[in-house]
């Protein structure tokens, strides 16, 4: 059934509201009724009652069923959205994470009493470590970037340790947002290192940058253009030979699972997103976890608390005087772990490797069913996502966002748009593993239909979308003159 | 010296929705970011031609940064900055300059 069959509920609920009506009805108590307003100081009370919206409970079910019909998600569509990894979310995942012994543990429940969880931390941040080459692992970050920032605190413990005075983080120009916004966050001064054409670390850049006041040297591998790093080794021994550490953004470990590990690269420090490699939920089926590995040396930095084993007992070890603190409320995002968990359980060794083997697959075919069509930013074969350019597009006047407006009318969510910022009209798109060739080859038509719209009939384009429910915005306007809530009319 | 971004630059970055500047009286440095452009597609470091002080800070991109699309060259500037050394002119390029280089290189 369309969307389109209820506008009537297209309304905000604020605007279904008619005095009065009412979506519960209590019976008259038969006790004493004290009114609660006298007891409270006159200062905390509001002069006027709330202006909440008066609906009945139907009209609360229409409404929000509704807007649920309008939600795009991987659940009904392809998300081929790059460098954020939007795969299917298994649902064993889900039943998993809704066993009682999970799912209604009190978060304050105390260890002896919560030995499952306890154990599903321990052994989910083992296997973390084994995929990653990395000797410990906090479960703690809510994110990757509260990953990354837990990462440059140990990074900055650590060096502070050895009473060693280092003031610069070095990130590459085609970094993800986050690394030089956690690096500016933790105190360090951000020095950006230039990228070749293809979007690989200009060696000569990076040590020309490095020396005794670099802590650290954040990159993502593979790159945000979608390729391996070539001299990656090189590059991890030339930051240590100058004494700085060396974090891997984990934003791409689709690609690599069971192939190569950041350990072995020789990375220090690297986060994980559950919810996009391990397959928690990503958006507003949330919340996200971003743990965090790191080698040995840096393990004393460590969150607090870690979770720990003697014997068959688990616990949670808070004595850890050179550790950077507490990040999170209780234990972390515990639910997404344990969906995590169920994943790498359910894929196994052999099934991870499988992961990337189809994700690399995948995004390898697109980029050559494309690449007549649409300039590909570095030449290939990628890994598991591809960066295309408008280029030639935007000769014809259609530009990225166009492209991307377009292929919302023909049922398909727009890659990542503008990213990364050295890619000009920039089209990045990560198909995922879990995507068959016939989603694929849908994707790839429409994207090509695009192509000949734009030299064709760029009107079509430019009205773009027209079966969406709210048609093109005006971004900047919504920027310059935000309209943050609903007032009623005057 | 007038400081604003080129007409390239604007059009690159698309409509612009957002201007940090510094308070008059800072120093900018050569090469270095003084402030930030944000537009409907990326943030942006701002670079400063010359170093030097601050004197006046154009008032009105608070509340009208598409100024900055509309006229980069003249409604749409930034700031005004005493150069410490004059002499840093000479190495500037003029707009006519600067699209020679930039159709040089966009083969």
């Amino acid at each position: 059934m369309p969307y389109d069959n209820q506008p009537e509920y297209d309304r905000l609920v604020f605007e279904l509201s008619s005095p009065g009506r009412e979506a519960f009805s209590l019976p008259e108590p038969d006790v004493p009724v004290e009114g609660a307003r006298a007891r409270i100081p006159a200062g905390y009370l509001r002069r006027e009652p709330a202006a909440l919206p008066e609906v009945s409970e139907l009209d609360v079910v229409r409404h929000y069923s509704r807007l649920s019909q309008m939600n795009y998600g991987i659940d009904t569509h392809f998300y081929p959205l790059g460098s954020c990894t939007m795969k299917y979310n298994p649902r064993i995942n889900e039943d998993m994470a809704r066993l009682p012994g999970f799912g209604r543990l009190h978060p304050l429940t105390p260890a002896p009493h919560a030995q499952g969880a306890l154990a599903l931390m321990h052994r989910l941040a083992g296997m973390l470590a084994e995929i990653s080459g990395m000797d410990a692992v906090s479960l703690q970050p809510a994110a990757g970037a509260q990953g990354e920032m837990a990462g440059v605190l140990m990074i900055r413990a650590y060096h502070a340790a050895r009473g060693e005075r280092r003031t610069k983080v070095l990130v590459p120009d085609s970094a993800h947002g986050t690394n030089p916004a956690t690096t500016a966050l933790a105190g360090y001064e951000v020095i950006e290192v230039k990228s070749t054409p293809s979007g690989e670390v200009e060696v000569d850049d990076l040590e020309r940058h490095l020396g005794p006041d670099v802590a650290a040297f954040m990159i993502t591998v593979p790159n945000t253009l979608g390729n391996f790093e070539p001299r990656i080794v090189e590059i991890t021994e030339r930051c240590h030979a100058h004494g700085a550490q060396v974090y891997m953004d984990g934003a791409n470990l689709n690609a690599i699972l069971g192939i190569t590990r950041p350990g072995d690269l020789g990375f220090d420090v690297c986060h994980f997103n559950l919810h996009k490699t391990f397959t928690t939920p990503h958006g507003g089926g949330g919340p996200g976890a971003g743990p965090v590995g790191v080698k040995a040396h840096l393990e004393p930095f460590l969150p607090v608390p870690v979770v720990t084993k003697d014997g068959e007992r688990y616990g949670l070890d808070w004595k850890r005087p050179k550790s950077i603190g507490k990040l999170h409320g209780f234990w972390g995002n515990v639910g997404m772990l344990v969906r995590a968990y169920a994943y790498i359980r359910t894929m196994g060794a052999e099934g991870l490797r499988a992961v990337s083997d189809n994700a690399v697959l995948n995004a390898n075919y697109v980029m050559k069913r494309l690449e007549g069509h649409y300039d590909v930013a570095a030449a290939g074969p990628c890994m598991h996502e591809c960066v295309l350019s408008a280029r030639r597009q935007k000769k014809h006047g259609v530009s990225a966002m166009d492209v991307a407006k377009r292929l919302l009318d023909l049922g398909f969510y727009a890659p990542s748009t503008y990213f990364p910022l050295i890619v000009e009209e920039a089209l990045m798109v990560e198909p995922t593993e879990t995507e068959s060739k016939e989603t694929l080859d849908a994707f790839c038509d429409a994207m090509i239909r695009i192509a000949r719209e734009a030299e064709t009939d760029v009107s079509v384009i430019h009205a773009a979308p027209t079966t969406t429910p709210v048609r093109r915005l005006d971004q900047a306007r919504a920027a310059r003159e935000p309209s943050l809530r609903w007032r009623p009319e005057a | 010296m007038r400081v604003g971004i080129t007409a390239f630059a604007q059009e690159q970055l698309g409509d612009v929705v957002f201007v940090e500047l510094p308070k008059v009286g800072a120093r900018v440095t050569a090469h270095q970011a003084f402030g930030v452009v944000e537009s409907v597609k990326a943030v942006s470091d701002l670079f400063a031609p010359v170093t030097g002080e601050v004197v006046e800070v154009n008032p009105e991109l608070a509340s009208k940064p598409e100024i900055v699309n509309q006229d980069p060259y003249g409604k749409g500037w930034m700031l005004v900055v005493q150069p410490a050394d004059p002499g840093e002119w000479d190495g500037l390029l003029t707009s006519q300059q600067y699209e020679e280089f930039l159709a040089q290189d966009a083969h």
